[in-house]
């Protein structure tokens, strides 16, 4: 018994699960469901479909490169059954998986960090075209928008 | 099968055919239109390829009469020579030198007037020179009637040679005219020769097969050869001379004792030994036919002695037959073969090629290379176990004994496990997962993965002391706050708008904002000005003022003016027309009469008036032409 990865979206397949299609030159790709199997004949590339995890990594939404990913492999290698190292993988799997959760936040957190920023300049910029809009805005607001657009103007200036 | 064919060779035109199928040729296979006030280099391309295109067939044919007609010098000797006796070797080489010679000029003609074509400077000029270029082609071909007529000849006789492989086994049939060849070869093979009682009923070659010893024998049957110098023989009996000069064959000298051949027994012998000297190093037989007619031993004592000296001397084997009792045919034949195949496995034995049969045969067998005996070895456990037999109490155990004892197939499922070779035997029979949350344990199954888990612990403090973790909780102040949520109310607006300046937009019709604004109040301007943030109240007072309801009194106009009222803002869409344009009530009621006094004439005459039903055309094409699908009834 063994699971697959899902040619299209990279999701685990159980066994007796999805469905598995078998090319002439004897290729299989394994499907987790339907959509996936529907999304491989209409001859989507998974890449460029942005709910896949190979779209995800490709574009640098995850974690790619880690050493977390180094445990887990097919190593084609036989090794003989021991109590003691099936007891020490399953130890180590429980704890990679932890190490690697935690790391995959922090390399969120890392992407969203000029996000902030971003959404607080471009606040300021509606605020600034359309203030006609918001009737009810205070006088504090107001005072803080000028006070930006001034502030942006004296750099203007002084980088001129 | 025969390496000479000659039977393929092409049908070589008369000289004339030969330029018309050329000439014809060149008509069908490049372009014929052409107009003088086409551009002048195109002109000079269009004749010059006519020109190129002839010479190259020209060429084509010549090659292919010189390529199959046989070269006297590359083929063997024996056609060499027979075709010399036939067609006389000059004339004939001659012939495919003029055809050389005419292909040649034939070239030459074309490169000059493909060169001159070079300067003709109209259509005429370039359609002249490439009729002389192809004229003077003809003429090239017009004489060269004669040696075309010659081949051709040739062609057809050589066809019709008998296809001898000069280097097969092959029987030669020869002596005096009216011995007994053709009964003879008619005998051995399936040829069908014409035999006739007077000389010189066969005047060319003829070959037979047979099959001796599973294998293809040729028997020739030549000409009869009288005893005469070689320059005084004429074709028929150069042929003979030929074939016994060439083919390595078994010669067949036929001898008639009974003299019916009309030449006695001495003149017979004295043509053997004058032509001798062709038969050297060949095996020779000399056949004694028609010994139904007279018998070797009957013979004078010279003449036996003759034929003794010749079987002694010439090393011939002398062997007798009747072929027409039929006695003895097949011991001759037999004979013959025998000696021929004998002689054949001689000359390989002389030559060359012996050498490379005896080198293809070779046994090899090692040579022992030291005294050491390198016997079979086998381990002591297997010679010593003991042979197992199923009636021996004391035998082996096998696993079809277990499963017999515990109920038999089916029943019984046999354990695999009890053999496993592990560091511990207790961990024979654990249970191994193999999954944990969508992960393949075994995937993860590395014996160093202690080693490695270390390591990432490392890493993993490491990136801890680095502050990789860290990450200041960014807490956001009030001014922060409202800024984002009046910008988000804005953004609520703006969709707002669009979404409503998109309902708006749909595919109806616009209501006119005149129209529009009938059916908004007061209150409608009250909410939107509020909502841009104006103060209204101002203008509410106004608006109520002018809105209040008037006295009826006040309002209620004169019937008559309410009638006449022009353009009067109803409140409907639909306007009365009839007062379109009129000025006052006056004179709507000068236009009634007008109009009711204009249609007097023609309601009396019961005319057609503007009021009548009229179809103008009666079937308009855009409702009648085209598909009638569904939806397409009244435009289509």
């Amino acid at each position: 018994m063994h699971i697959t990865r899902c040619y299209f979206c990279s999701g685990p397949c159980y066994p007796g699960h999805g469905t598995m299609f078998v090319r002439n030159d004897s290729k299989t790709f394994r499907f987790c469901r339907s959509k996936c199997h529907k999304n491989f004949k209409m001859k989507r590339n998974p890449r460029k479909i942005r709910w896949t995890k190979a779209f995800r990594k490709a574009a640098g939404k995850e974690m790619t490169i880690d050493s977390t990913f180094e445990f887990e492999k097919r190593r084609n290698v036989p090794v003989r059954y021991d109590r003691n190292l099936m007891a020490t993988t399953v130890k180590a799997m429980k704890r990679v998986q932890e190490i690697r959760a935690k790391r995959e936040r922090a390399f969120f957190k890392n992407r969203m960090a000029g996000k902030k920023d971003q959404e607080r300049a471009e606040n300021v910029k509606i605020l600034q075209q359309n203030i006609e809009l918001a009737p009810t805005a205070s006088q504090r607001v107001k005072n803080q928008v000028a006070k930006i657009q001034e502030q942006k103007l004296d750099q203007m200036e002084m980088d001129n | 099968m025969s390496l000479y064919n000659f039977k393929k060779i092409q049908p070589v035109p008369t000289s004339t055919d030969f330029v018309d199928i050329v000439l014809s040729k060149t008509q069908r296979k490049t372009p014929t239109v052409i107009h003088k006030n086409y551009n002048i280099g195109r002109i000079r391309q269009f004749y010059m390829r006519k020109v190129k295109f002839t010479q190259d067939s020209f060429d084509e044919k010549f090659k292919l009469i010189l390529d199959e007609f046989p070269k006297l010098d590359d083929i063997h000797p024996f056609y060499a020579d027979l075709m010399n006796v036939l067609y006389d070797k000059d004339h004939y080489k001659l012939a495919l030198g003029q055809v050389n010679t005419a292909r040649h000029l034939i070239d030459q003609v074309a490169k000059d007037y493909c060169r001159l074509m070079k300067f003709g400077d109209s259509l005429y000029r370039c359609k002249q020179l490439k009729k002389a270029a192809l004229g003077r082609m003809a003429t090239v071909m017009k004489r060269q009637k004669d040696s075309l007529a010659y081949l051709e000849q040739v062609r057809q006789h050589l066809a019709r040679l008998p296809s001898i492989d000069p280097n097969t086994r092959t029987l030669l049939i020869c002596g005096y005219p009216n011995v007994g060849k053709s009964s003879f070869i008619n005998k051995i093979t399936r040829a069908d020769v014409d035999v006739q009682p007077y000389a010189f009923t066969t005047k060319s070659l003829f070959v037979g097969h047979m099959d001796y010893k599973y294998l293809r024998w040729q028997v020739i049957d030549t000409p009869g050869i009288l005893d005469h110098p070689l320059e005084e023989r004429n074709t028929i009996e150069m042929q003979s001379i030929t074939a016994m000069a060439h083919l390595r064959s078994c010669i067949m000298f036929f001898m008639d004792l009974s003299e019916q051949c009309g030449y006695s027994v001495v003149d017979q012998v004295k043509l053997f030994h004058s032509i001798k000297p062709l038969f050297a190093n060949k095996p020779i037989m000399l056949v004694i036919n028609k010994i139904d007619q007279a018998k070797p031993e009957d013979l004078p004592e010279d003449q036996k002695k003759m034929i003794e000296e010749i079987m002694e001397k010439d090393a011939a084997t002398v062997v007798t037959m009747s072929c027409y009792l039929d006695e003895g045919v097949m011991q001759v034949r037999n004979a013959s073969c025998d000696k021929l195949l004998a002689a054949r496995v001689e000359m390989k034995m002389k030559g060359q090629k012996i050498n490379d049969v005896i080198n293809k045969i070779h046994l090899a067998e090692p040579v022992a290379r030291d005294n050491v005996v390198r016997a079979p070895q086998i381990p002591a456990a297997a010679a010593n176990r003991p042979k197992f037999d199923i009636k021996d109490p004391n035998r082996r155990r096998l696993e079809r004994d277990i499963e017999a004892e515990n109920g038999g197939a089916g029943v019984f499922s046999a354990d695999y496990k009890k053999r496993y070779d592990l560091a511990d035997s207790e961990w024979k029979y654990d249970v191994i997962p193999e999954f944990w949350e969508g992960h393949n344990v075994a995937d993860f199954i590395d014996p160093d993965i202690e080693e490695k888990l270390e390591a990432l612990e490392r890493e993993e403090e490491r990136l801890e002391k680095e502050g990789f973790y860290d990450s200041a909780e960014e807490i956001m102040d009030s001014d922060e706050e409202e800024l984002k949520a009046t910008a988000e109310s804005i953004r609520e607006k703006k969709k707002l708008i669009v979404q409503a300046h998109r309902a708006a937009k749909g595919n109806r019709n616009l209501i006119p904002k005149m129209v529009a604004g009938r059916n908004s109040t007061v209150d409608d301007m009250n909410d939107h000005l509020s909502k841009m943030g104006i103060d209204a109240s101002a203008v509410m007072d106004r608006a109520r003022s002018v809105t209040r309801k008037r006295t009826r009194s006040e309002s209620r106009a004169d019937d008559s003016v309410r009638e006449a009222s022009v353009a009067e803002r109803g409140s409907t869409l639909v306007r009365d027309r009839s007062t379109a344009g009129l000025r006052n009530v006056k004179q709507k009621v000068e236009a009634d009469k007008q109009k009711k006094v204009s249609q007097r004439r023609p309601n009396l005459f019961a005319k057609r008036g503007e009021a009548d039903r009229d179809i103008q055309t009666k079937m308009p094409k855009h409702l009648f032409s085209g598909k009638a699908a569904v939806g397409k009834r009244d435009r289509r």
